[in-house]
């Protein structure tokens, strides 16, 4: 299962925290500033799967944008490597300027791939199908 | 390409974000933030009613503002407000703020699922899915009261949209997580599993969640899925299908949805059906073989992609263990990754080698790359990836290699990164006892161990050093000449020095004939150390000194000295003081015949499972270590102490030094009961005074207190148990509090929690009347066997308890190996000037150790199979005394501390639970299965536990439970 996934920057800041499991917010910060030191700290030959307590992290980087996923045993570590590829490109599709402008639009494409912790969508037009409608509502 | 903030785009939104990433410190980024916060609630609460825009603006900004990490305490009324908007943009940041923010006890939900059941009938499907992705979300008990008897209907209609149908599923999914009571598949059964066969790749995706879930607590009902599964995968893995659509990922066919799939089929055992199988054997191979085949492109994801298949291949054909063909191929695949230039894949293989290492058909294929996995160890220059390669250099020791990868991690162990030393050493120390052939290269390994790492070698590990040697006459002369070696260094590791002490106090005297060690030259030699090491330490070398003087009447004057200097006599430490003075004492007034018999050589300890192997367990927690991997080495320990030849007597009196020294303890055992024994009829009452425990352990104060009190009146001795006590006891077997114990003066209130083989026991004594109880003291007592089985440390408590006034006491209980009897309380206090005298039982029972374990009908069955001596089973079959309601009978099989497993019995009528019980040396599997005949008002109960003892000792309890 899917406990997590995070989109921060080089700087540390969380740009886009989304839980499958229930984290108080209190410890939400920590556990962020913890991973992303982990993370971080990385080198780039180092391998992108590392154990953090009780899960793994998987985590890819792009630029200065860091995606990481905290998964159970049960997942398949590449699989999800791959995954968070699959969800820059849908960005990379949609989005034409920063997508900090549109979070709630990242929210959307997100949900659309993983919801509650499982892979759903995979299907790059199927993941964007909310979006375009929404779009064509505007347009119209 | 839309652009996207056209037109509807939120430009406030855009500025504000835009404010935040301007910010170039954290305070001016609160300091932002504050304001934006005191002007929307502003503008909630002003007298203008707000549009649904603004309101959508606004909530958005609360959103982001708590995506930066701050709480949000109001907005959540006006995102309620927003989910009955038509918009659908309104409506969906309505849901991902409640998504988001509400928690699943909040007063909202109510509110909230009037607008989830409006949008689920709406027909809409962009609303359903919103709707059921926010039921998915919250998932608290009141939606799944609501809506689990809606959503399996959504989901297996035939009109549903199939964005709705994968919404459905996972909503399906976790509220089975959540409330599975409320979640009755029964009837859509079937219809779920054929989800799997939907021409929709995208709802066979989400549905393998929730049928994977189902199929892990239900296997029998879901066992149809695997054929589906099958032919599923075969059609995807041959590209024979046309139903890939868009699901193609860099040239690779469905890489997700293949891996959900053999991620599914282990869920189960190789399929039955031959065709099934054969198929899919066929699949298997043709994944391996693309393997091999060119790549259809030099991108890293479609190797990624198609790697991602090929491991969880792997895992399944690693799950299955029943194709040596398969698995050795297997095997040479993960070995050509072993040197592929991505540390992913370097990773991932050693990690999947791993386990492959334990199949009886691959063992000696992972032994080949023995030469590139120790090249990992060396060279790899990530951490994980190392302690990968040091797990599997574990995993594939055995007699033939065990010299070489000992050796090797031993070297590692010099520059290994301090995150993972201490599991390390443990693994040296489990491999060098679990494949000694000869002892003087584990008495060597363990030395050069403490070496190397002494501050991460656990107590653990050096008391295992010392119980070796103490078993097996032919390696002590060996250990004591190479301690005496590695005690010369200039800095030796403290733990060397206990070993050292130790050793040479036992076997100092095969080393004495030579002059460079003799007994002079050794007391010498430890002295150096003494004052560099640590209390505990010192008192184990002063253990050590005493025993030299046994050993050696001509160091008896100058060890005298030693211990009768200051330092030693007036040290600060109690329990230095009084081992110097007692030692002193005792070497001056014994005669040597009773010195030689307190001071006797150690006895054989009696063979157990290897401490350190449970440590290691507990460390990697359940299933790192497998079960085969245990038996092996039990035997193998079985062998280690068998070597010495023992007499009964000398067992009996072994059986008392037989739990793992507590972590105060030293291991000369001079605190524990069987040299006490065997001294005090000849030594009289001071030798009981030497020895018995300084430590607060209630049982041997109370040894001291009689020893002392013979004179006092017959009255203040400790009163026998109330005679209702046993049944006391029992109402505590399936709970941890209520009220012990009431009478007209005295109530008394227990609270308990356990964890492990450790409890907490608090005890509330209230007293009822309205006059004061004096000298109010409690003494907690462990009669007999009972002493070396469970360690119960009490607090004294005040001595005046006032009228109507409640004091608490707290006792620490430690398993240290499994029990019948129940300790005594015993209670004495002053009402009125007459003396009230009263002895309980304590309810701790073993059952109290309990953790639960859930397991699988097949593993359920294995197990009870394994189980099957006759004397690992108890049985009874006995009149109900109470309740047969289903219920209470869950709530009492709850409360003793197992797992209660549905589904897992044929019968649904009887109840079956799995537990462990941990004890401080031991890990006892126990078994359950009670048969309840409400006509005769019977039931039937059986117990089958790895222990014999355990399963009369529960039966016996739980007879009286039901």
């Amino acid at each position: 299962m899917i406990k997590f996934v995070l989109m921060v920057n080089r700087q540390g800041q969380t740009r886009l925290s989304r839980y499958y499991h229930s984290v108080e917010l209190s410890r939400r910060a920590a556990l962020e500033a913890d991973v992303v030191r982990y993370c971080l700290s990385r080198k780039k030959d180092q391998c992108s799967f590392v154990e953090y307590k009780d899960f793994k992290l998987v985590y890819r980087q792009y630029a200065a944008l860091y995606i990481v996923v905290g998964i159970t045993d049960s997942e398949n570590e590449l699989s999800i490597y791959e995954l968070v590829h699959n969800f820059v490109e849908v960005l990379d599709k949609y989005f034409s300027r920063v997508i900090m402008f549109n979070l709630d639009r990242v929210h959307i494409i997100l949900d659309e791939i993983i919801q509650n912790g499982h892979i759903v969508e995979t299907n790059k037009s199927r993941i964007l199908a909310p979006l375009t409608t929404i779009d064509k509502m505007v347009d119209s | 390409m839309p652009a996207v903030s056209k037109g509807d785009g939120m430009r406030g939104l855009a500025v504000f974000i835009s404010d935040i990433r301007n910010c170039k410190s954290k305070e001016a980024e609160i300091k932002r933030i504050n304001k934006e916060l005191a002007n929307i609630r502003s503008k909630f609460k002003g007298d203008k009613a707000l549009d649904g825009y603004s309101k959508k603006k606004y909530v958005c900004k609360l959103l982001f503002i708590f995506l930066l990490g701050h709480d949000i305490d109001f907005g959540h009324m006006e995102a309620v407000n927003l989910l009955s908007s038509n918009k659908y943009t309104e409506k969906q940041i309505g849901y991902l703020f409640i998504s988001v923010l509400v928690n699943s006890n909040s007063e909202l939900i109510r509110l909230i699922n009037n607008a989830i059941k409006n949008d689920l009938s709406s027909r809409n499907p962009t609303f359903m899915c919103l709707a059921l992705h926010c039921i998915a979300n919250v998932g608290s008990r009141e939606m799944a009261e609501a809506f689990a008897s809606e959503i399996p209907r959504i989901l297996v209609a035939g009109d549903t949209m199939d964005s709705v149908k994968q919404s459905a599923a996972l909503c399906l999914l976790r509220l089975y997580k959540t409330s599975p009571d409320l979640v009755l598949m029964g009837e859509w059964t079937s219809r779920v599993v054929h989800l799997l066969n939907d021409q929709h790749m995208g709802v066979v995706t989400a549905a393998i969640s929730l049928i994977t879930c189902l199929s892990q607590k239900n296997p029998d009902e879901f066992k149809t899925c695997v054929s589906l599964a099958v032919s599923r995968l075969s059609r995807i893995v041959s590209s024979a299908s046309t139903d890939l659509q868009d699901y193609t990922y860099y040239f690779v066919p469905a890489p997700w949805l293949s891996c959900k799939l053999l991620r599914l089929l282990q869920c189960y055992p190789p399929p039955e059906d031959g065709a099934v199988k054969g198929r899919l054997v066929e699949c298997l191979e043709t994944i391996l073989n693309k393997a091999q085949e060119p790549p259809k492109s030099k991108k890293v994801q479609h190797s990624n992609a198609k790697n991602a298949i090929l491991f969880e291949a792997i895992s399944l054909i690693i799950h299955y263990d029943s194709e040596p063909n398969l698995l050795v191929r297997a095997c040479n695949q993960l070995g050509q990754f072993l040197q592929h230039r991505e540390t992913n894949l370097r990773y991932l293989a050693l990690e999947s080698m791993c386990t492959l290492a334990s199949s009886e058909f691959s063992h000696e294929a992972v032994k080949t790359h023995i030469e590139t996995v120790i090249n990992a160890l060396k060279t790899e220059r990530d951490v994980s990836v190392r302690q990968r390669a040091a797990d599997l250099l574990y995993a594939m020791c055995d007699r033939s290699n065990a010299k070489q990868i000992v050796a090797e991690m031993l070297s590692y162990l010099e520059t290994a990164d301090y995150s993972i030393r201490e599991e390390m050493v443990l693994k040296v120390a489990i491999l060098a006892e679990k494949y000694a052939v000869d002892y003087s290269w584990y008495v060597d390994t363990i030395l050069n161990l403490i070496r190397i790492a002494g501050d991460y070698v656990s107590e653990e590990v050096w008391y295992r050093v010392i119980q070796i040697v103490i078993n097996r006459d032919d390696v002590q002369g060996y250990a004591a000449k190479t301690v005496f070696e590695a005690l010369q260094a200039p800095a030796c590791h403290e733990n060397m020095v206990k070993v050292g002490g130790y050793i040479l106090g036992e076997f100092g005297n095969l080393i004495a004939g030579d002059p460079r060690s003799s007994p002079l030259v050794q007391f010498n030699l430890l002295h150096s150390k003494f004052h560099l090491c640590s209390v505990p330490t010192r008192a184990l070398l002063l253990s050590a000194y005493i025993k030299f003087i046994n050993l050696f009447p001509e160091t008896k004057a100058t060890i005298q000295e030693v211990l009768r200097c200051d330092s030693q006599i007036r040290n600060s430490d109690v329990e230095l003081q009084q081992r110097a003075v007692e030692y002193l004492k005792l070497s001056s007034i014994a005669s040597t015949d009773v010195l030689a018999t307190v001071l006797e050589e150690m006895p054989p300890f009696p063979e157990r499972e290897s401490s350190i192997l449970a440590k290691l367990k507990k460390k990697k927690g359940p299933g790192a270590v497998s079960v085969t991997e245990l038996d092996d080495s039990k035997r193998e320990a079985g062998e280690l102490n068998g070597g010495a030849d023992r007499g009964p007597d000398t067992a009996a009196m072994a059986a008392s030094n037989a739990s793992t020294p507590s972590p105060s303890a030293d291991l000369l055992g001079i605190r524990s009961a069987a040299p006490v024994g065997a001294a005090q009829t000849n030594a009289g009452s001071l030798l009981v005074d030497v020895f018995s425990d300084s430590g607060p352990a209630a049982p041997s104060a109370a040894v001291n207190d009689d020893g002392f009190l013979s004179s006092a009146p017959p009255s203040e001795d400790p009163a026998p148990p109330l005679s209702e006590a046993d049944e006391l006891l029992n109402k505590f077997v399936c709970k941890n509090n209520g009220v012990l114990f009431e009478n007209q003066l005295l109530q008394i209130g227990i609270k308990s929690e356990y964890r492990q083989n450790l409890g907490r026991m608090y005890l509330f004594y209230g007293n009822k009347t309205s006059v004061q109880f004096a000298s109010f003291s409690t003494t907690v007592s462990c009669p007999g066997e009972l002493q070396a089985q469970l360690n119960v440390q009490s607090k004294p408590v005040e001595p005046l308890v006032e009228g109507g006034a409640q004091i608490q006491q707290v006792l620490n209980i430690e398993c240290i190996t499994d029990f019948c009897d129940a300790p005594l309380l015993n209670i004495k206090f002053r009402y009125g000037g007459a003396l009230q005298n009263l002895t309980l039982k304590l309810p701790v029972t073993i059952n109290k150790f309990f953790q639960p374990t859930e397991m699988s009908s097949s593993d359920f069955f294995q197990r009870w199979k394994q189980l099957s001596q006759p004397q690992q089973e108890a049985q009874k079959i006995f009149k109900a005394n109470h309740s047969m309601d289903t219920e209470v009978l869950k709530a009492k099989l709850l409360g003793l501390g197992t797992a209660l497993l549905d589904n897992i019995d044929p019968n649904p009528e009887n109840y079956v639970c799995a537990g462990v019980i941990q004890t401080k040396g031991q890990q006892i599997g126990c078994l359950l299965r009670l048969e309840p005949n409400a006509q005769a008002q019977m039931y039937r109960l059986t117990l089958r536990c790895s222990k014999d003892t355990v399963s009369k000792r529960l039966c016996e309890l739980l007879a009286q439970q039901f």
